[in-house]
């Protein structure tokens, strides 16, 4: 049977038409409008956005260029997996436990570690509104922990965070167990040695030849005497310091810092790149590269912000007497300490906080080396040492000593050198004392009862008001001053050299004449 | 990262801002950061309407619960002598500072005195680093046809290579002169969301240290020249903005320091 056609409604048959046209394909894209449409308003239904109008435009474009994209993806995919499981490895070696050795022993719970109780600390550091947030807190932990376990050190602390433009910092300081650091420093030494004999030669074959020839002047610029590092565990090397990158990243030591370094590095002011080999450009030279920048900067802030509560260190006293002029430079705890309240922690007159490591002189040093002393290799010299004029000897360099309160700390522009805060105005029996430092900006120490701590977290700069300046560059040499015996007399010109010819003709012309009169009158 | 708020103010926070809020009507309210004085620290909060760019209203507070209303006009004058000014802020909103400088006033030497008032100072250092500070990522934010910023609903986060990339931030500050640089000569430029500074015109080069933390979630990008200034942007999540923990002071040292 037929099945009647029915009969097409006008608006039906719009209907069609339209659709027809908007399903006509694109030139460009092989797409249509009509699935197009379609695709995104499935969308709007499905995803139910709010304010449709609003976005719709966005919506369209997502849809075109979603069918394009898809090649692209599957490479940018494997790079960005490639970098952040990277860290991620390195990262999950924080959390695995020792070697099968160790996991044979049960752990000794209560063998004292040299571990901090980070946790802690930190919990006090966020109440006086500074420190790292909690899991970079526990990845600092583990990484100290892995420290500890691969150096045999007495004591290790987290001195801080150091930020830099490509990488930051983070530092850790230590002290080895006596003995253990020898066996490092002997090696390091016996290669300085090494260097040094080397270069010593050198100079003595150039002294003999140039004795040998009296003709050249000799410069009687004598370099100034370098001053000498001081040993390790004394002054700026009192404390050693490893630093890392990342968590999980090997730590690196820092080698010990000279005095050159540390008047060097007063003078200027760069930022740290986050890379321990990279030179440090500047003017005066810098006489290293960052690692040993990053090292001065950190004994400059250890020894101007580590403080401690009043009381907490005391001189031992059965120490004999040191020799004059030299400080005390050593300490004990005192067992006794009961804590101060917080009211007197944080008062304005900051005496109840003290210094705890020594003060650097300009010198560079903490006990001052006096350094015109006459040194056994200048034994050739010495009578031309006495026949110029010996400068004064220096004064000797002095600082404040050891466990000097901050209130004789000198004031930083017209502000209090450290700006002490409780942590809580509303809850002040529970409140913890905070001192933020003014000088070195990012320094704070908190107090409560019996525990106290440092800490560091910035860029490693001083603050000034007033802008950085380098130093100006040495006065320009004077040249010998210019006087008759080196005065250069002029050439006569061709017109003085004429007369001077024409007189001289005259004058043995003249002479002659006399001559010949002489003749005359002897033969009269 | 470094200094951020005890938990104390950052509870405080959330209390009074939701009054904050409310009483001025705004749309949304964005913790700017904190400013830093020798005695007392200043918290500053900014609060939008309807367009994201112009028109935020700032306010600080001493206490994170008593908030004013910065209502000092800067002008063009106002910002001469803030820059002039150096050291820390005090604490005290109405502390005056006084500035002597030497002027050649008709050929003679003159010491010429100006004064600022603190409250001033904040008003002109919270703009200065808003022009040269405030960031945020490229599609962020869009300009609608009706010539309001508006946040792009269908920003969904940038991936970690583009997150990497100075130039994939903007200043968050209405532009001087913008077409006046090559950026229409750029492929994919889009006049809807290029419409502001981009970073990586910004002189001195490298004052802008771009770093990846958080087991690289997180890029953040660390202003050199407002030590404190810090702009962040989540990996592939449309989270981003910027806060500025510092004293309020620039670095002049920064040609020095790179």
């Amino acid at each position: 049977m037929d099945t009647p056609t029915p009969k097409i409604n006008p608006k039906e048959e719009q209907y069609i038409n339209a659709k027809a046209y908007l399903s006509e394909a694109s030139t460009d894209s092989g797409y249509n409008l009509y699935d197009h449409l379609s695709s995104c308003l499935t969308k709007i239904l499905d995803e139910r956005p709010e304010n449709v109008y609003d976005i719709f435009e966005d919506i369209s474009k997502d849809r075109k260029r979603s069918k394009f994209t898809s090649n692209v993806d599957t490479v940018q995919d494997k790079i960005d997996q490639s970098t952040e499981v990277a860290l991620a490895i390195v990262q999950r070696k924080l959390f695995a436990r020792g070697d099968g050795d160790e996991a044979d022993q049960e752990p000794d719970e209560d063998a004292e570690t040299p571990l901090p109780n980070l946790m802690e600390l930190s919990f006090f550091f966020e109440q006086a509104g500074i420190g790292l947030n909690r899991e970079e807190v526990i990845r600092v932990w583990m990484a100290l922990k892995n420290l500890v376990e691969s150096h045999n050190l007495q004591h290790v602390r987290f001195w801080g965070k150091l930020f830099g433009t490509e990488q930051n910092y983070y530092v850790a300081e230590v002290e080895y167990r006596e003995g253990e650091e020898d066996a490092d420093e002997e090696e390091e030494e016996a290669e300085e040695q090494h260097e040094e004999e080397t270069t010593e030669k050198d100079d003595g074959e150039e002294g003999e030849e140039e004795a040998e020839e009296d003709d050249t002047p000799k410069p009687e610029f004598k370099p100034p005497p370098v001053v000498p590092r001081e040993e390790n565990r004394t002054g700026p090397n009192k404390k050693t310091y490893f630093v890392c990158n990342d968590p999980g990243k090997p730590w690196t030591k820092l080698p010990a810092v000279t005095p050159a370094q540390i008047t060097s590095a007063r003078q200027i002011k760069k930022f740290l790149t986050g890379r321990l080999d990279a030179p440090v450009v500047s003017y005066p030279p810098f006489p290293g590269n960052e690692s040993n920048y990053l090292r001065a900067q950190v004994a400059r802030i250890s020894a101007g912000t580590h403080i401690s509560p009043l009381g907490f260190y005391q001189f031992d006293e059965e120490e004999e007497e040191e020799e004059e002029g030299e400080g005390r430079d050593n300490f004990v705890e005192n067992l006794d300490f009961e804590g101060l309240p917080t009211k007197e922690m944080t008062d304005p007159i900051l005496s109840s906080w003290v210094h705890h490591v020594q003060h650097i002189l300009p010198q560079g040093r903490c006990a001052w080396w006096n350094p015109v002393q006459k040194n056994e290799d200048d034994f050739e010299e010495e009578d031309e040492e006495e026949e110029r004029e010996e400068p004064d000897e220096p004064e000797p360099e002095v600082g404040p000593p050891l466990l000097t309160p901050l209130s004789e700390d000198a004031e930083v522009g017209n502000m209090p050198p450290w700006t002490p805060k409780m942590s809580s105005n509303l809850i002040p029996q529970f409140a913890i004392a905070c001192m933020h430092s003014n000088l070195w900006p990012g320094a704070h120490a908190f107090a409560q009862g019996k525990k106290f701590e440092n800490v560091y977290i910035g860029t490693g700069h001083k603050y000034s008001q007033d802008n950085y300046s380098p130093p100006a560059p040495p006065a320009i040499q004077e040249e010998f001053p210019s006087g008759p015996e080196i005065t250069e007399t002029e050439d006569p010109t061709p017109e003085e050299e004429a007369a001077l010819r024409a007189a001289k003709q005259d004058a043995m012309e003249a002479a002659e004449e006399m001559e010949d009169e002489e003749e005359q009158s002897d033969e009269d | 990262n470094a200094e951020y708020m005890g938990t104390e103010q950052k509870t405080a926070l959330q209390v009074s801002l939701a009054s904050v809020k409310q009483k001025n009507g705004f749309r949304k309210v964005y913790f700017w950061g904190k400013i830093m004085g020798s005695n007392n620290d200043y918290f500053v909060v900014q609060g939008v309407t309807d367009d994201y760019l112009k028109n935020r209203k700032t306010l600080y507070s001493l206490n994170c619960m008593e908030w004013n209303n910065l209502t000092v006009e800067v002008t063009e004058k106002l910002m001469e002598v803030a820059h002039k000014v150096r050291g820390r802020f005090k604490g005290d909103p109405a502390h005056e500072f006084e500035i002597v400088e030497q002027v050649t006033k008709d050929g003679e030497e003159v010491e010429d005195t100006m004064t600022i008032k603190e409250e001033e100072r904040l008003a002109c250092v919270i703009q200065m680093i808003d022009c040269e500070g405030a960031v945020s990522p490229r599609g962020a934010f869009k300009l609608t046809p009706e010539g309001n910023v508006m946040l792009n609903n269908n920003f969904q986060g940038q991936e970690m290579t583009d997150a990497s990339k100075l130039s994939s931030y903007f200043h968050f500050y209405p532009p001087e002169n913008l077409f006046e640089s090559a950026l229409l000569a750029k492929a994919n430029h889009d006049k809807a969301l290029d419409f502001l500074t981009p970073l990586e015109q910004d002189i001195p080069r490298g004052s802008w240290s771009v770093q990846q933390e958080h087991s690289n979630n997180l890029v953040t990008l660390r202003s050199l020249w407002w030590p404190g200034l810090v702009g962040y942007n989540i990996i592939n999540q449309p989270k981003f903005g910027y806060v500025y923990f510092g004293t309020g002071e620039k670095n002049q040292d920064l040609p020095f320091m790179l």
